[in-house]
């Protein structure tokens, strides 16, 4: 299951959609708004993303994941909008028989989520100032 | 032929547009694109090296070839998560 929301993430009913008796591992990632990068104050992010092209990306990654492990199911949402500190802006949930592949398929999705699916962060700094991030362009993250 | 690409993050801010329209010529490549785009947004000169091309909502190289409907946007380097 993919998901692309303004909403705030609700972890707990991520866990209940892919919770299985055939699952001995549940493993949760989720990403959130951290205050300080190196010197600089966050506070807020706004993310933006290409939607067509964010969801088809998402479907891909579950189902290449599904390819490599064997896993029970598997969830990810990414939240769009502003975001305050704190906030989750993505969520991953893998169940699976044995922790590993649960542990290494989720892993795998936040890596690869973050290299090519097309969702944009923005920066809104506390000095007032704003940047997108983009890795190896701009700013590092 | 005329084809509209939108533009995400730090392209739609430079070009100040969600989407642009670029005239290229008939079986134009994403590399002509490219240089259209520069062409048009000289500001997006220094990161379109950095940019990926979609078409069809799939990463594409800079020969692919590009149709009036192509469904066209500019792919800053991606930062979810």
């Amino acid at each position: 299951m993919i998901e692309l929301t303004n909403d705030p993430i609700d972890p707990t009913s991520l866990l209940q959609q892919v919770a299985s008796h055939q699952a001995g591992a549940v493993v949760l990632f989720l990403g959130t708004t951290r205050e300080f990068t190196g010197s600089r104050q966050t506070e807020s992010l706004d993310y933006e993303c290409y939607p067509e092209m964010a969801e088809k990306k998402l479907n891909e990654l579950e189902c290449e994941a599904r390819d490599r492990w064997s896993i029970v199911d598997c969830a990810i949402v990414h939240r769009l909008g502003q975001l305050g500190l704190g906030e989750a802006s993505v969520a991953i949930a893998v169940s699976s028989a044995h922790r590993k592949n649960a542990f290494q398929a989720g892993q795998w999705l936040i890596d690869t989520l973050k290299e090519v699916v097309p969702i944009w962060k923005k920066e809104n700094w506390a000095d007032g100032t704003t940047d997108w991030v983009h890795p190896g362009l701009t700013n590092e993250e | 032929m005329k084809v509209e690409v939108k533009l995400f993050a730090v392209a739609k801010q430079i070009a100040n547009a969600e989407s642009v329209a670029v005239e290229l010529a008939d079986r134009a490549t994403v590399g002509q694109l490219r240089d259209a785009l520069v062409a048009q947004f000289p500001g997006l000169a220094p990161v379109m090296s950095h940019i990926a091309v979609a078409v069809n909502a799939q990463y594409s190289a800079d020969d692919v070839i590009l149709t009036a409907d192509s469904e066209v946007a500019c792919i800053p380097p991606v930062s979810g998560g």
